[in-house]
């Protein structure tokens, strides 16, 4: 069984800070992660390798920085690592990556086909969702998003028995292999990389590959490949008003539905007024 | 099978990175453990970088160090309540090809050196903590084990560099528990502000830059110091005191950072900045009394493990990386030659440490952290009887200035009295000689 994990590489959005005075966002400093959502995804297949046996390769598209979340992904037991950069690709909004992504993963197959591809469920930094659906569809692969459980995977008769969290349940879903997979968050907990993993990590040959390599089209990559145009940038102002902390004497429930009451009026007088009104008028 | 090297360095410190950089120039295999997410991910520091050490290490490190910007004015503050005195210097000498002193932060400084011991062939492992030294039958130290599963890893040498706590070096007895009064804890915070303002402030153009060592009474009468550093785009403002000290006065260490920073002299100087960082470390402050064994059959200690640290100068990570390359050269010197890394061959390495700055320097100040400890009039009764005869000084109030200076003597007798002026004179020209 041979299974890609797509990963990115983003800054960690918890210590992302904005510049006081030009407004913009400060890179510096900030320290690059893989993105939260995709360790989910990455978890599951090292588990699935746990119980049938298969080859996990993780792929990334990035700057040569991305190296490093790559092999931070070998340390963690993944087998294999493509690095996907390229001038080229600079820019590529989800279309585009879906489609350099997707070029890198029929690569991938014909070394060994492929039968599963997981992905995170959408990146911090972008929060789209797109590029996993977007590459299912251009493999026509079966998409199985917001999976919480992986319950059953058969390799000889090529089928998955899965579980989609779903509004108001949980859907029970059987499909055929080839899939593509993004797990929920909290579904399950990284590991800890063992000591030889951590070596192999640290002196794999990472496998550098350009647009020329998986043979994509020039024009569906980068910016000319992009149809998403950003408009505008902005940082959202600080709401005015703040949400106070209303007290009452005593803890019954009236006193402090009164005191609830009277801060709402104090500070809605045309609601209060409004209501007053109302209630005079037995409405 | 347990992977073998010639020497395994703990920590991606100074100390551990000159080792490793060292080890890995001379050709041999190396492996670097650290338990950081990254090279630098747990180290803290001011910080201020001695060029000289480094470029022992790496001569031509100036074309790509990330450094923040280079010292042209060093000002040292004594506090009072409202006001300071103290003494500047600067000069345009300063701004040379190669300056010597470079203010920096350090998470930055250490992922470069690391890059650079990936370049000369050096392994490392991040991500993982040492849990202990692996001994064999004799005593012998023969490797480490790790945190992880499959964790031994085998070296004909272990330098340790993990660190103020040394803690392997404890866990395997080689070190005892640190005495409070020989450790300071020091916290900081890095200060997000407009470079312009910087330069408008400190009256800077380019990358030059300002350092600020400060002593007085906001460290509350305890044993301690603070400084205000300007970096590219921040300030880096501290004070640190000894944890015996902390461990009776009132005054919390944060507290302590908010009363400096809120102090008269020192507000407009950080107005409005935003804070990005804040950090907490100790320091080895026993000087040269407080220095453990240093080596053994298999292994040695380097760097703030081995309390390299020149309180008096505020000199540490220089001192840490001479003693990480001079353990380095050793190594490299004994394989070689073919010998062993018994303790007795591993005594060159101590060797070589008496015979540089590191131990002249730590000797020379012998002294001086007992005297600072048992004599804390330094760190309160002095600033305030200095600035008080400054204000005294320079108010003009048509007081004649025979009786000015009769004043001044006089409150100097009254707070410390004739002997004690001239004991505490004689304490610390002694200290420093």
């Amino acid at each position: 069984m041979h299974i890609v994990v797509c990963i990115k590489q983003v800054p960690d959005s918890a210590q992302i800070r904005i510049h006081p005075v030009t407004n913009t966002i400060m890179r510096q400093g900030v320290p690059a992660i893989i993105n939260p959502f995709d360790l989910f995804s990455l978890e599951e297949a090292l588990r699935i390798k746990d119980r049938v046996g298969a080859r996990v390769t993780v792929l990334t598209m990035g700057p040569p920085m991305a190296e490093t979340s790559l092999r931070k992904a070998l340390s963690l037991g993944a087998d294999d690592a493509v690095l996907l950069t390229d001038r080229k690709f600079a820019g590529s909004d989800t279309l585009a990556t879906s489609y350099a992504l997707t070029s890198a993963i029929k690569k991938l197959s014909e070394e060994e086909p492929v039968d599963l591809v997981f992905c995170g469920k959408q990146t911090v930094d972008g929060d789209t969702a797109q590029v996993g659906p977007g590459i299912a569809t251009r493999l026509g692969f079966q998409q199985l998003t917001y999976i919480a459980k992986i319950e059953a995977i058969d390799e000889a008769a090529k089928e998955i028995v899965v579980h989609r969290r779903s509004e108001g349940g949980v859907q029970v879903m059987k499909t055929k292999l080839p899939c593509m997979i993004t797990m929920l968050e909290g579904t399950n907990t990284i590991r800890f990389g063992k000591m030889d993993d951590m070596f192999r990590a640290a002196r794999y040959g990472l496998k550098t590959w350009s647009k020329d390599t998986t043979g994509a089209d020039e024009t569906k990559v980068g910016l000319k490949g992009s149809p998403t145009v950003v408009s505008k940038v902005f940082v959202p102002k600080p709401r005015a008003e703040r949400a106070k902390m209303v007290e009452a004497e005593g803890a019954s429930p009236d006193a402090l539905a009164a005191a609830a009451v009277e801060a709402i009026f104090g500070a809605q007088p045309k609601l209060a007024e409004d209501l007053v009104g109302r209630a005079a008028a037995g409405l | 099978m347990v992977e073998k090297f010639d020497a395994i360095v703990i920590g991606a410190g100074p100390s551990g990175n000159a080792a490793a950089y060292t080890l890995a120039k001379q050709g041999l295999s190396v492996l670097q453990l650290e338990r950081g997410e990254y090279p630098g991910a747990k180290n803290v520091q001011g910080g201020i970088m001695y060029a000289a050490e480094l470029e022992k290490i790496i001569p031509d490190f100036r074309d790509d160090c990330p450094t923040e910007r280079h010292i042209i004015e060093q000002r040292i503050w004594l506090l009072g309540d409202d006001n300071y005195i103290g003494t500047n210097y600067r000069s345009d000498a300063f701004n040379t090809e190669t300056p010597n002193r470079y203010t920096i932060i350090r998470a930055n400084i250490d992922k470069w050196f690391s890059e650079k011991i990936r370049e000369a062939g050096g392994l490392q492992i991040c991500e993982t903590t040492v849990t202990e030294l692996i001994h064999d039958a004799a005593g012998k130290v023969i490797g480490v084990r790790t945190d992880r599963e499959g964790g031994e890893i085998h070296a004909d040498v272990v330098i340790m560099a993990d660190g103020v706590n040394a803690l392997l070096a404890k866990r395997s007895g080689y070190q005892k528990e640190l005495a409070p009064e020989n450790v300071a804890l020091a916290v900081k915070e890095i200060l997000f502000i407009d470079p312009e303002l910087i330069q408008q402030r400190f009256g800077l153009k380019g990358d030059e830059g300002v350092v600020i060592e400060i002593m007085g009474k906001v460290t509350k009468g305890m044993v301690g110091t603070a400084f205000l550093y300007t970096n590219k785009e921040s300030l880096t403002i501290g004070i640190g005191c000894l944890i015996s000290d902390f461990k009776q006065g009132s005054v919390p260490p944060y507290k302590m950072l908010e009363d400096l920073k809120n102090h008269p002299v020192i507000k407009p100087l950080i107005e409005g900045a935003e804070m990005k960082e804040y950090a907490a470390h100790m320091i080895p402050e026993g000087g040269y009394k407080a220095v453990p064994q240093l080596f053994g059959d298999g292994w040695m200690v380097v760097g703030d493990a081995a309390h390299f640290n020149n309180a008096a100068h505020r000199e540490g990570s220089n001192l840490a990386m001479a003693s990480g390359r001079m353990a380095a050269e050793t190594v490299a010197e004994l394989k070689k030659a073919g010998k062993p890394f018994s303790a007795a061959n591993l005594a060159a390495y101590k060797a070589r440490l008496d015979d540089s700055f590191v131990m002249k320097d730590l000797k020379k100040y012998l002294n001086l952290p007992g005297i600072m400890h048992e004599n804390k009039q330094f760190f309160g009764a002095y600033p305030d009887t200095l600035t008080a005869a400054a204000h005294n000084w320079f108010t003009v109030d048509s007081v004649d200035k025979r009786t000015k200076e009769k004043e001044i003597m006089k409150s100097f007798v009254k707070k410390r009295s004739v002997l004690g002026l001239v004991g505490d004179a004689i304490k610390l020209v002694r200290a420093v000689r």
